[in-house]
């Protein structure tokens, strides 16, 4: 008991030694620590709704679609975004080799995000304020069914999250720009092409047309050129999904005042495709690209080699941006005032590329690990896989439904939520986050040990196979017409909602094996001191003997 | 005729196949990966740009399959040229629903979220009677908020389904080829109040059709 409790309290074998933490480092792990909390919060909610589709009544219905409201900006915002954000903050200046262009914005880009989740989780958790994420006009502004107070701390705190958003945005691309004290002027022009990644088409021109390449050495990696596009779309959505916040916020304001203003005059079906064009720039714009960029720089990691065909990753990754501008009708097949051009250009076939670009991907990471045969099966490796797997299965999921014929008869079904988005959020981006988090552990933690590699194990296949067998068991109840944003009384669906309740609850489970393992590696005492100001004046990576 | 019983039947077969297929490649492609013996064959470019060529392919070979297979895709495409026929009658062929939400607070019924029938256009049994083969429009409109449209069978399954946009031309163009009772029902969220709530049971009966929907009969209807 007693050893348990000194681990517990010191970590394994010493655990975490917070004092010896740069402010990067720090600033880093204070953002994931926090997003792999908010995950938690997130698949607790998740498996509440399932318990909930076994056992209609446990919650009333204001309160299970407030949970359903706050689900994915918990999920998405509170952990992704920290998550990622926080991984990109010191995998940007790592790659780059100089320091972040300003620790304290980071600082307030995760409060910020962290802030913002949590105002929002309080409109719907005090005032059952749920118009669920998508925001349908005028859904978030009917004040017949939901509290204008309640709208206004949710869109606050969506607000505070998109201000954070623009922080790491800036931060970014002020990291990427800027020359360091000290170092000779960087020309903008290189990095710019190189950001884009015209060098990397200008490469392959150049390899046509019989001329020595353009750009021997690109002056940004690949991995950062990914970071850097991704990060234009976040910069998009964030002023699609502040411009609708505003345009709601007038209208609470507007009614909490007495002036309450009329509706009509916003173009559901014109406002629709702005929110859409926005909030996909999250799921097909910033997730694809993002990810085949960590897919990329975790190849190279683990391999130690180049990427496989790297000119042809780096236009993909310009494909994949413009590609991710021109696919949001896909989210308004079911509109029949949605003309059928775009529909079936930029709702079907650009769409379609998605499995060109997020295929290429795919291929070129596998390439590149195989080239580097025999490896070893470690954390690294095996949530890799399991990520690129996830991926696999959830994009052609969506191109099927992005097809006019099959969108008719699975349009809000749980196929769209389950086969795809949670397949695709749960497996593919999850397990990919933490194989990004197990091949940072060391550079974050001055290479602490892990507490129990067993552990690890359970933790990576009931994660898998929860996340797999729930999306199988509510894949199957949509092919039997489950809606999604539904509630059945009757036990319509019930064997699929049990099965489903019982692979969410493995999931969970999982959470809690690995909140465990990490707490006990780190010692409450040096998660705790994540927290604190770092005692190294440095805007160095890591400590010097660490490094 | 293919229905959505029966799209969806293949859906399901294939897509069991496909993930088993892509769990059987990575399986393999772990074991190999952590293999000590045999060296990594180098992939050459040619067999990656053929990789892409595949995937252009599927991608766009998936479209022109269900366009060709899936036959309301064609409807969707011409419904206006069906509906400028002089053969299509708007009287007998055209359904108007409206969809919305009640805001009479004085009223017993405030906040209730409904579908209303045409009752001109109801048979005996308060029922859309509809006519095997023929093209039938339901216009839905919405003056509130967005709602979904979605027609179901007596087992669950979905006949089909459109959004319901405020302000917006709701009109879904459907051909029944099998006799059968359905069910009305929202298909989006429009708050607490709206989906399950907005149901109308055994709304839509199909009659004169050589064959029955073995999933939407009740009794003989």
């Amino acid at each position: 008991m007693n050893k348990f409790l000194d681990t517990l309290i010191n970590g394994y074998e010493g655990g975490l030694k917070a004092d010896g933490l740069t402010p990067m480092q720090k600033v880093t792990l204070r953002a994931v620590v926090m997003g792999v909390l908010f995950y938690g919060l997130a698949v607790l909610e998740g498996e509440l709704m399932r318990m909930n589709a076994v056992t209609p009544g446990l919650f009333d219905e204001s309160h299970y679609f407030a949970i359903m409201t706050v689900h994915p900006i918990v999920g998405i915002f509170g952990s992704t975004y920290l998550i990622v954000f926080g991984a990109f903050t010191f995998l940007v200046p790592y790659l780059m080799k100089k320091p972040l262009y300003s620790i304290k914005l980071a600082n307030w880009t995760w409060i910020a995000i962290a802030g913002g989740a949590i105002t929002s989780w309080l409109g719907g958790a005090i005032f059952h304020y749920a118009p669920l994420y998508t925001l349908y006009w005028p859904l978030p502004v009917d004040f017949e069914q939901f509290n204008p107070i309640g709208g206004f701390v949710f869109v606050l705190g969506i607000a505070v999250i998109m201000l954070g958003t623009l922080g790491f945005i800036f931060n970014i691309f002020a990291t990427v720009f800027y020359t360091e004290e000290g170092h000779e002027k960087r020309p903008l022009k290189p990095l710019i092409l190189s950001a884009l990644g015209i060098d990397g088409m200008l490469n392959i021109w150049y390899k046509i047309t019989g001329r020595e390449p353009y750009a021997k050495e690109p002056a940004v990696s690949l991995p950062v050129v990914a970071i850097f596009r991704g990060t234009v779309d976040t910069f998009l959505d964030a002023l699609v999904i502040l411009t609708c916040g505003v345009l709601i916020l007038v209208y609470i304001v507007g009614d909490m005042s007495g002036a309450s203003l009329d509706y009509t005059s916003i173009n559901a079906l014109l406002y629709k495709n702005f929110f859409w064009w926005g909030l996909d720039l999250i799921a097909d714009g910033l997730v694809l690209i993002y990810v085949a960029g960590t897919w990329y720089l975790l190849a190279m990691l683990i391999t130690g080699k180049k990427l496989f065909m790297q000119n042809i990753a780096r236009a993909a990754l310009l494909l994949e941006l413009i590609v991710s501008w021109m696919v949001w009708s896909h989210h308004l097949l079911g509109d029949q005032g949605q003309p059928n051009i775009m529909k079936l250009l930029s709702g079907e076939m650009v769409t379609a590329f998605e499995l060109v670009t997020q295929g290429i991907a795919i291929f070129i990471t596998l390439v590149t690990l195989w080239s580097a045969k025999p490896l070893v099966m470690d954390n690294r490796v095996k949530f890799l896989l399991a990520g690129i797997f996830g991926f696999m299965i959830a994009i052609p999921a969506a191109i099927l439904q992005a097809d006019m014929g099959l969108n008719r008869i699975l349009h809000n079904t749980q196929w769209i939520m389950f086969t795809h988005v949670h397949t695709a959020l749960l497996i593919g981006l999850t397990m990919t986050l933490y194989s990004a988090i197990y091949t940072m552990w060391p550079l974050l933690t001055n290479d602490i040990k892990l507490y129990s590699q067993k552990i690890a194990n359970w933790h990576f296949w009931l994660h898998l196979l929860g996340g797999l067998g729930m999306s199988f068991f509510m894949g199957m109840s949509a092919m039997g017409g489950a809606l999604r944003r539904y509630i059945y009384v009757d036990g319509e669906f019930n064997i699929f909602m049990i099965m489903a309740a019982l692979c969410g609850a493995m999931m969970m489970f999982a959470w809690l094996l690995y909140l465990y393992n990490v707490i006990m590696s780190f010692g409450v005492k040096g998660l705790l001191g994540i927290y604190t100001p770092s005692k190294l004046d440095t805007k160095d990576m890591m400590p010097a003997e660490a490094a | 005729m293919e229905d959505s019983a029966s799209v969806l039947g293949l859906l399901k077969i294939v897509y069991t196949i496909y993930v088993f297929s892509v769990m059987s490649l990575m399986l393999w492609f772990a074991k190999g990966v952590t293999n000590p013996e045999g060296k990594p064959r180098i992939v050459k470019p040619a067999t990656f740009y053929m990789y892409v060529g595949i995937l252009i392919s599927v991608g766009v070979s998936i479209h022109i399959f269900t366009f060709n297979k899936i036959p309301w895709v064609e409807t969707d495409f011409k419904r206006h040229t069906i509906e400028k026929d002089p053969s299509f009658d708007k009287s007998t062929q055209m359904f108007n629903i409206i969809a919305h939400q009640n805001k009479d607070k004085s009223s017993a019924d405030y906040g209730k979220q409904e579908f209303v029938l045409p009752a001109d256009r109801l048979n005996a049994d308060g029922q859309l009677e509809i006519e095997c083969h023929k093209y039938i429009v339901f216009d839905v409109e919405s003056n509130d908020l967005t709602y979904g449209f979605g027609l179901f069978r007596q087992d669950n399954t979905m006949v089909a389904q459109m959004q319901v946009g405020p302000g917006t031309r709701n009109d879904l163009m459907w051909q029944f080829h099998k006799n059968g009772t359905y069910h009305i029902q929202s298909t989006e969220y429009s708050g607490p109040n709206g989906g399950r709530h907005m149901k109308i049971a055994n709304a839509v009966v199909v009659k004169g059709c050589e064959e029955d929907d073995s999933r939407s009969m009740i009794g003989d209807k």
